[in-house]
């Protein structure tokens, strides 16, 4: 058969293309534009190389924000992937509670960001927030809009409340797709339940897991609403965290060029360990097929 | 090692039992002696491996006691009755090594790691898979797989019994063979009680020196290859054992006769009235061809299968078959079968019936 040869085609292409254009590309190129010219309003731009990099680079009020950045990533890492992981071994596995587990589970991720922000805000509230005013009475002197670790505190339990649902249910749906055969032979062979799940369940939740660190990087990496409404970043800079402080930065002082260098180097970061991820996880896969 | 007793042991998944039927196992009394060589024969959905699954703990029986020797594990946990059990789809420890894959049961259990090394290159010659051992065991074929959780299932010397669920399913016809005359020896060196459970008669008969037939959740039968050929107490024994299986035809029962419509034919024995549906059965081994007596059959088929001649016909609608040794001739008028009166049994609702007595 004789292949057609008919250029139209491409016109079917175009949608997606202008979709993509207004929602990605163009947003971009504007940001690119910003991050290499200094601007005084009046849509007047001036060239200004690659000064606003350098600046951002070596701007210790960025490495600050960064460094809160990492520390905040690392720690609720390291909380809800055990606990995700410690959760999903121990939700029932059918029946009646295994449904209604599963929807308790699902409704943290079902809430609208700003809106945990406001239950958790007014939660540690010491004067009205149940948690805040109960500790009060307990005589813990708890207060997130005054001491620093009192807000770390606060903004890592909010995320573990919001988050640990996410990991915990594709841990369970990886648990789920292991043949009963395996436990079975596990019992067998007398093996204790830390070898059952050192040999037999983490193997197989290796690929859900990578997904999920992966998934919960990416989004405490980029993090803004909720730290944003229960401490604006606060008290000083202490919760302010990469993407508040851009916005600060951008929309609080106006200073467009560096915000919008600063945002080249911040997508850039993320599309770096994403892609490390990436390359990691086809290798096993590959080790995987071998 | 021990004697297995199951005692009035009976299973069902349903929480709430009603009837017979809701048992996927029927209520049994068996001994399993220590050191036999056991298969468990019988077609899918049957029960086998609910039963096996008892015998090892993974399922809690519904009702009746399992005692290994004289001692009581019916709530024993698995791990406890040092049971080791192959199932029928490999199960391996991806992350690990094939030789850590075979130590790992050994070394749950605390043993010495000289003796475990010994033990796995011992294992490792025997299902030959010595030049991977350091391999991971991510990535090997299926029946490679399915060696180790052999090895795995072996490797434990102080096992109380050694369960195969259809072990040899996923590995290629040689292999099969050669790992069969592996369990085989291994039997007769060591001496566990092995039970393998199968659907595949000729696997029956080669592996054990007792084959235990089940049939919708019932031991039918339990005796030696010989027992089943000779004597099958019910008539799925006589059905699945051989090839092919016993020919069942109603008839009346009389005395030391049986009628089959007009015919009459004469038995070894005789047998008492019996109420329910009544067939006589007997081995196409023991059915013969004739110009001039016995029962006037329509001749369908011959088929020539080397080292005899199987003869496939009807009678009265219902098919019969003879097994004609090599070198017997076949000639248009030879159309009537005539058994062996020795070898024809009697069922009455699907049970051997005992004859009263031999007949003069």
């Amino acid at each position: 058969m004789e292949k057609t040869v008919n250029h139209k085609a491409w016109f079917l292409v175009v949608p997606v293309l202008v979709l993509v254009a207004f929602s990605a590309v163009i947003p971009l190129m504007t940001v690119v534009n910003y991050s290499v010219n200094d601007t005084f309003g009046n849509n007047e731009f001036f060239w200004n190389g690659l000064d606003w990099f350098e600046e951002m680079a070596t701007s210790e009020r960025l490495h600050a924000a960064l460094g809160r950045q990492v520390i905040f990533s690392a720690v609720i890492l390291a909380i809800e992937v055990p606990l995700g992981i410690y959760v999903a071994l121990n939700m029932p596995k059918r029946g009646f509670w295994a449904s209604f587990c599963l929807v308790l589970m699902a409704l943290p991720l079902l809430i609208p960001f700003n809106v945990v922000g406001t239950i958790w805000q007014i939660f540690g509230r010491v004067d009205i927030g149940l948690l805040g005013h109960t500790l009060a009475a307990m005589g813990i002197d708890y207060n997130y809009t005054n001491d620093p670790v009192d807000a770390w505190i606060t903004v890592i339990v909010m995320d573990v409340w919001h988050w640990t649902s996410l990991v915990a249910l594709l841990c369970y749906a990886g648990l789920q797709s292991i043949p009963q055969a395996y436990y079975q032979a596990a019992r067998i062979d007398q093996a204790t339940r830390w070898k059952t799940f050192r040999y037999i369940e983490l193997p197989k939740l290796k690929g859900v897991l990578l997904i999920a660190v992966l998934l919960r990087f990416m989004d405490s990496f980029m993090i803004y609403t909720e730290p944003f409404v229960v401490t604006g970043g606060g008290p000083g800079n202490a919760t302010t965290f990469l993407s508040i402080d851009l916005v600060k930065m951008a929309v609080g002082q106006f200073d467009l060029g560096p915000a919008a260098a600063f945002s080249i180097m911040y997508f850039l970061v993320i599309l770096l360990v994403s892609w490390v991820f990436y390359t990691v996880m086809t290798s096993l896969d590959r080790e995987e097929a071998r | 090692m021990a004697r297995i007793t199951l005692s009035k042991l009976a299973h069902s998944y349903l929480p709430n039992p009603k009837g017979e039927s809701d048992y996927a196992l029927k209520e049994m009394d068996h001994v399993w002696d220590d050191g036999g060589a056991y298969a468990l024969l019988g077609s899918s959905g049957c029960g086998k491996t609910t039963l096996l699954n008892i015998i090892s703990g993974l399922v809690h029986p519904s009702q009746g006691r399992v005692l290994f020797g004289d001692r009581d594990v019916t709530n024993a946990p698995t791990a406890e009755r040092n049971i080791a059990q192959v199932f029928q789809f490999p199960v391996v420890y991806d992350t690990m090594t094939v030789r850590d894959n075979l130590a790992f049961p050994l070394r749950n259990r605390g043993m010495e790691p000289g003796y475990i090394a010994q033990r796995v290159a011992q294992i490792a010659r025997m299902i030959g898979m010595e030049a991977g051992l350091d391999r991971k065991a991510r990535g090997l074929t299926a029946d490679a797989k399915q060696k180790i959780s052999l090895g795995r299932g072996m490797v434990r010397e102080d096992v109380n019994a050694i369960l195969f669920d259809e072990p040899l399913t996923v590995i290629d016809p040689h292999m099969k063979w050669e790992l069969r005359t592996q369990l085989k020896k291994l039997h007769r060196e060591f001496g566990h009680t092995m039970i393998y459970v199968t659907h595949d008669q000729t696997e029956a008969l080669t592996f054990a020196d007792k084959v235990v037939v089940m049939y919708d959740g019932r031991v039918v039968q339990m005796g030696t290859p010989q027992d089943l050929f000779d004597t099958p107490a019910h008539t799925f024994v006589g059905y699945f054992i051989g090839s092919p299986g016993m020919n069942l035809i109603d008839a009346v029962v009389d005395g030391t006769h049986a009628r089959l419509g007009d015919q009459t034919l004469p038995l070894g024995a005789a047998y008492g009235p019996a109420a329910g549906r009544v067939q006589i059965g007997i081995r196409p081994e023991f059915v013969s061809l004739s110009a001039t007596e016995g029962l006037p059959v329509t001749i369908r088929r011959v088929e020539d299968v080397g080292r005899h001649r199987i003869v496939r016909a009807s009678f009265q609608g219902r098919d019969l078959n003879a097994i004609l040794p090599e070198g017997s001739g076949l000639s248009p008028d030879l159309t009537r079968m005539v058994f062996d009166p020795a070898h024809i049994g009697v069922y009455v609702d699907d049970w051997r019936a005992t004859p009263l007595g031999r007949a003069a």
